[in-house]
């Protein structure tokens, strides 16, 4: 894993990260580290661009300025192909799980195997079937369409899909919304355990407080697309910042309240 | 800003707002064709479609093209027997369906059948993240979805105008011989004498371009659609409307090049 970058070179770097659509700026130079096997959790209230912020990271959506660097490469202005190169060390665990309709179980896990990696599908059926039950799901699940699956089940598909080609970057988003609490801290658990697992960078993307409590080593507060606090995970409590204490209690009052009323 | 110059600038907005669609359309069309020529390919989808393009649009295209042909004789019959020139129906039939009518109506019945699907498809796609989820699986989503789709459409619509042809000559000589008392055999042989092998490849070329223009339509459309379920009821109304009227448009070119002048 990142044996050709130099020690203590960052994972994932952003630095100046800029993303407008129209005449609405989404993100107002973003600056973030985060360190090889080290687990970030982006908190912030919807609409702050957190999801923005993994898709301009993933190359999904282009930066308009700012830097972007995978183990010290840098990704704004590169070409598909090498973008493509760069892909190949993330899996992605998207809000909506993502999967495939038309595909059973079996192959979206085994996708990137199949399709990116170039592995045989008998092969790639095998391993999927392994990262099944890596997530609690039986082989019989695998025959399964999406379609067919609870909303806890699809997300524990898209969790094995995620880790499937072992990468070595991971990014969750909203990985527990929309689920129960006690479904939510089974995916929490799994996360922690894939990625332990692994030994894979984890980013993370939620405003669910318990979850980002649970799987962070270290969370960033992303408010009108900057981060405006960030710190180890026990630190969250005594951050001092009042953006971060009105978002960590869930208050009605507060600044960010405020400024909403006023905009 | 006065009113007449805030009534310019929406003319300007529209004009410019048609030309950076244009610019986009035609920037999806090259790199689909550049796509289309680049390992890797994935034949096992591109069969997929082919059955789905063409094997299930058999009924629809058959259907439509049988009583198409019979309707054709019926007026050219009623038509020509002001002039005393009812021989002329199976000429017309034959020549109408091949240059004309085979490719023109199978085009448009895949408009409707297959372009709304591929836009809906893609369309939902887009919007639950399934197109950015093969990004991140390593996959570029223009050769896993729309080279598939564009090369099944261009291969699959002439096998399926052949097979309308045929319905659609044989729905002419159905009418002609058992409604309009023409003798069958002299309506074979005169089908027979005047079917030409320029008209048939040339209707076969035409379809080609009919189905490249909607599983890319289709696919355009589908690609980006935006804003959920509106989003993707808007993405198959535009597929569907751009390539008929794209289809109706090529052919009146495609007729200028390959018949005007031969």
């Amino acid at each position: 894993m990142n044996r050709e970058t130099a020690p203590g070179t960052p994972k994932i770097s952003v630095r100046g990260l800029k993303k407008s659509f129209g005449h609405k700026l989404v993100l107002d130079g973003i600056d973030l580290d985060i360190g090889v096997g080290e687990s970030v959790v982006v908190i912030g209230g919807s609409g702050s661009g957190k999801s923005v912020l993994a898709k301009c990271i993933l190359g999904l959506l282009p930066a308009d300025a700012g830097s972007i660097k995978i183990d010290g490469e840098e990704m704004v202005g590169r070409s598909t192909s090498e973008r493509e190169r760069v892909m190949r060390k993330f899996g992605m665990l998207f809000q909506g799980a993502a999967l495939f309709d038309s595909l059973p179980v079996w192959e979206n896990v085994g996708f990137g195997l199949i399709q990116g990696h170039g592995v045989a599908r008998r092969e790639a059926k095998k391993v999927a079937i392994e990262k099944l039950a890596s997530v609690g799901l039986g082989p019989e699940v695998g025959e399964l369409r999406p379609a067919e699956l609870s909303g806890g089940m699809q997300k524990r598909v898209a969790l094995a899909r995620a880790i499937c080609a072992e990468p070595e970057i991971i990014i969750f988003d909203e990985p527990t919304t929309g689920l129960d609490p006690i479904m939510g801290d089974v995916i929490n658990d799994l996360i922690i355990a894939c990625v332990r697992q692994l030994g894979a960078t984890a980013m993370s993307i939620t405003h669910d407080m318990a979850s980002a409590r649970k799987i962070a080593d270290r969370i960033a507060m992303i408010y009108k697309g900057r981060i405006i606090w960030s710190g180890p995970t026990p630190e969250i409590d005594r951050s001092g910042n009042p953006y971060v204490e009105q978002f960590i209690h869930g208050r009605a009052e507060g600044p960010i309240q405020m400024e909403v009323r006023a905009s | 800003m006065g009113p007449l110059l805030s009534f310019l600038a929406s003319i300007g907005a529209v004009f410019l707002n048609g030309l950076a669609a244009s610019g986009r359309m035609a920037i999806f069309t090259i790199r689909a064709i550049s796509h289309c020529v680049r390992p890797p390919i994935y034949p096992r989808l591109i069969l997929r479609q082919m059955i789905d393009i063409g094997y299930y649009s058999l009924p629809v295209v058959g259907l439509t093209a049988l009583f198409t042909g019979m309707v054709l004789a019926l007026q050219t019959f009623t038509g020509f027997a002001s002039f005393a020139a009812e021989s002329a129906v199976p000429t017309v039939v034959v020549l109408s369906v091949t240059r004309e009518l085979g490719p023109v109506i199978a085009g448009l019945m895949v408009a409707g059948r297959i372009g709304a699907a591929i836009a809906a498809e893609l369309g939902t796609m887009r919007v639950t993240d399934q197109i950015d989820a093969l990004t991140t699986l390593s996959t570029n989503p223009y050769k896993y979805l729309v080279v598939p789709r564009v090369l099944a459409g261009t291969i699959t619509l002439p096998a399926l105008v052949l097979v309308a042809d045929i319905i659609g000559v044989f729905g002419g000589f159905l009418v002609s011989s058992y409604r309009l008392r023409f003798n069958p055999a002299a309506y074979i042989q005169r089908t027979a004498d005047f079917i030409q092998t320029n008209d048939v490849m040339a209707g076969l070329v035409k379809a080609a371009f009919f189905g490249f223009v909607v599983a890319l339509m289709g696919c355009y459309f589908g690609y980006h659609s935006r804003g959920g379920a509106q989003g993707v009821g808007a993405a198959t109304t535009y597929a569907v409307v751009s390539a008929s009227i794209l289809i109706l448009l090529l052919d009146y070119v495609l007729t200028a090049l390959l018949f005007v002048g031969r």
